[in-house]
């Protein structure tokens, strides 16, 4: 493990990322220019789609931040304790799927308690589908990053047969579920704009979990377990096996809740392709954050902003949204190979100084 | 019920050669003990190279195209993932992300804005004298294009390399414990380099192959996840070439019956079909004398390789 999934000297690295951030925006600018699209009409757009406006703000970024601050914290907290749950994109598809289906069948009965039954639903299947892989990884051993990559696969499998199936709108003939009675609806937080009570709870929730990781038994024993398994284990006082299973599930919790959040409060209806791939950006949304879930906050705002002002400046200046999640990449391996110089330089500086204390005795 | 057989085999191998090549190299890959999600990324990289090479020269150029641009990108991850010793989870995701999105800007800045259908010269299909006219399995297997013969050469290939040379042995020895090979005196970053660059090289085929012998032009994600594919493909397959080969043909066979069935209007949904590698894949893992065969330092770091 190294020292950036560690969580260590967060404040520094979240410096660094913001200087990072700015410099990339830079090279966004020059693959621009090299695309032969006008710069300054390219970023202004992108700015604009982002964070220009109170309505880009709020019915643009912080809807596309959501399900990427819940599957964020998902991440963040499974890869905290060593879990390499890369399956929060399954997760998050059951999830929906979960959520479609209480709302559908059950929105008449439910009444006013749909949408909570709802979001529990989406939570629980999440759960369901990370048992698999977590169970694998217990009991025989096998690489959790396999398994919940071939669980994402099903996941699709298993949305597209019910949006053909059970879950069809009547008509029989798009292949999606109907539209989610208003009872269904997670609510708007103001009547103009899009953004839904989902993303507050999303945030609720990171500020939990972050005060939990640090202030609290578990917390504790989570990180412990991230650093060192071993020495963890040998403690006598951490049941590692125990601990990451729980960790696992909840980290699916987290996920199959950004599936429901997701359908509750934006889609409004199931259908393939419900996740255009939230569950991979994650894990940029992650690790920007330099696993801390308080930290998956901005970060998950800053690609739910990228997200946005992408599709606003493919749409008014035709560059291509791909330069965007080009960016995005580079912000990672950026973020990744950073520590690794600084230590190496460091390691050549202790060496000269050491060489230069010898010369002078 | 011949001309059936015949054509849902040879929709088989034609689904499971792009498979089977990306798979090959995952899995040279995990077996050096590095496990390369970057794969996704190296099969757009190739798909888009190919397209690039064909349009400016003639298949073989695309052929070279679609190697090279696979390459370059597993050259990225190599970089990062052995040389930096970054998490190779991570950097594979970033590495994919990336070649998504820069093949799809390039594209659209090529070859116009809308990015309009571009039409390539494609393989033909080379049917082998007298293997070609056996009944029913000379079609299928046998007058294919040129990838395809190269996919089935391969894994052979590898299996001997992996399992009856020195470097080979070397090679298996890094994806179990790379610190053991350096006390031996071996390389395990170079090792790790050299598998790397292997697996781009064959992503770079499996997506030179979808664009020259299967739809003929370029689509922005047109690798459609089958580098991850190649992960449960690698594991169905027991970290084998043999076994990776065979995996290769049932998730082929499983997506051409899909149509069959699909056709047909049966009962059986068809996502059953989909679905039943994938759970074969999380079954095998279960099973057998030694568990799952996973590599032991799978995924793992080399430590000290920048000093």
């Amino acid at each position: 493990m190294s020292a950036i999934l560690r969580g260590h000297a967060s404040t520094v690295r979240f410096l660094f990322g913001g200087s990072v951030v700015v410099v990339l925006l830079g090279v966004l600018a020059g693959t621009i220019a090299l695309g032969g699209f006008p710069v300054g009409a390219s970023l202004q757009s992108l700015v604009r789609g982002s964070i220009g406006s109170p309505d880009a703000l709020l019915s643009a970024t912080f809807v596309r931040a959501s399900p990427l601050l819940l599957t964020g914290l998902a991440v963040a907290l499974s890869f905290r304790s060593g879990v390499f749950n890369i399956g929060a994109e399954g997760q998050l598809v059951v999830g929906a799927a979960a959520a479609t289906f209480v709302a559908i069948r059950a929105e008449q009965w439910l009444d006013v308690w749909t949408v909570p039954v709802e979001l529990a639903a989406a939570a629980a299947a999440g759960i369901a589908w990370a048992i698999v892989p977590a169970w694998l990884r217990r009991r025989f051993r096998v690489p959790e990053v396999i398994t919940t990559i071939m669980m994402n696969f099903l996941a699709t499998f298993l949305v597209s047969y019910l949006v053909r199936g059970p879950l069809q709108e009547p008509t029989r003939v798009y292949p999606q579920s109907s539209t989610f009675a208003e009872l269904a609806r997670i609510p708007t937080v103001h009547p103009m704009v899009r953004l839904h009570w989902g993303f507050v709870l999303a945030i609720l929730l990171a500020l939990f979990l972050g005060w939990a990781l640090r202030h609290t038994a578990s917390g504790f024993r989570i990180i412990a377990v991230g650093v060192n398994p071993r020495a963890a284990e040998e403690t006598g006082r951490i049941d590692v096996d125990r601990l990451t299973w729980l960790v696992f599930l909840g980290s699916g919790a987290l996920a199959g809740l950004a599936g429901g959040i997701e359908v509750g409060g934006v889609t409004y209806a199931l259908y393939d392709n419900v996740s255009p791939g939230y569950g991979y950006t994650a894990i940029a949304v992650a690790l920007l954050a330099g696993l801390q879930p308080v930290m998956v906050v901005p970060s998950a705002i800053l690609f739910g902003g990228l997200s946005a002002g992408a599709a606003a400046m493919q749409r008014d200046v035709a560059v291509p949204a791909g330069f965007v999640e080009f960016v995005q990449a580079l912000i990672i391996l950026a973020l990744l190979a950073a520590p690794h110089i600084v230590a190496f330089m460091q390691q050549r500086l202790a060496r000269l100084q050491a060489v230069e204390q010898q010369g002078a005795r | 019920m011949e001309t059936l057989l015949t054509a849902f085999l040879a929709s088989t191998v034609r689904t499971a050669t792009p498979l089977a090549l990306a798979s090959l190299g995952e899995g040279m890959c995990e077996r050096a003990g590095v496990i390369n999600l970057g794969m996704e990324g190296t099969i757009i990289a190739g798909a888009f190279g190919a397209a690039v090479g064909a349009a400016a020269g003639g298949t073989v150029l695309g052929i070279a195209g679609g190697a090279l641009a696979g390459l370059v990108v597993s050259c990225v991850f190599g970089i990062f993932a052995i040389w930096l010793r970054t998490d190779q989870i991570i950097t594979g995701t970033a590495v994919t992300l990336g070649a998504l999105g820069l093949t799809s800007a390039l594209y659209r800045v090529t070859f116009g804005t809308q990015g309009v259908a571009l039409s390539i010269p494609t393989l033909a299909p080379l049917p082998l004298p007298l293997l070609s006219s056996i009944p029913v399995l000379g079609s299928a297997f046998f007058s294919q294009p040129v990838l395809t013969y190269i996919a089935f050469v391969l894994a052979p290939v590898c299996s001997w390399f992996l399992f009856r040379t020195r470097t080979g042995l070397i090679w298996r020895a890094t994806g179990e414990s790379p610190e053991a090979v350096r006390s031996a005196g071996g390389r395990p970053v170079q090792v790790q380099l050299l598998a790397t660059s292997l697996s781009g090289l064959l992503g770079g085929l499996a997506g030179a192959c979808l664009v020259l012998s299967q739809v003929g032009t370029f689509a922005d994600g047109m690798s459609a996840g089958r580098g991850f594919i190649a992960i449960a493909v690698v594991a169905l397959g027991r970290w084998h070439p043999s076994g990776i080969l065979a995996a290769s043909l049932l998730f082929g066979g499983s997506s051409a019956l899909q149509y069959l069935f699909q056709a047909a209007a049966t009962a059986i949904p068809y996502q059953v079909f989909l679905a039943l590698p994938y759970m074969m894949a999380l079954v095998v893992l279960t099973s057998g004398r030694r568990g799952h065969a996973a590599p032991a330092a799978l995924g793992g770091k080399l430590e000290n390789s920048l000093s």
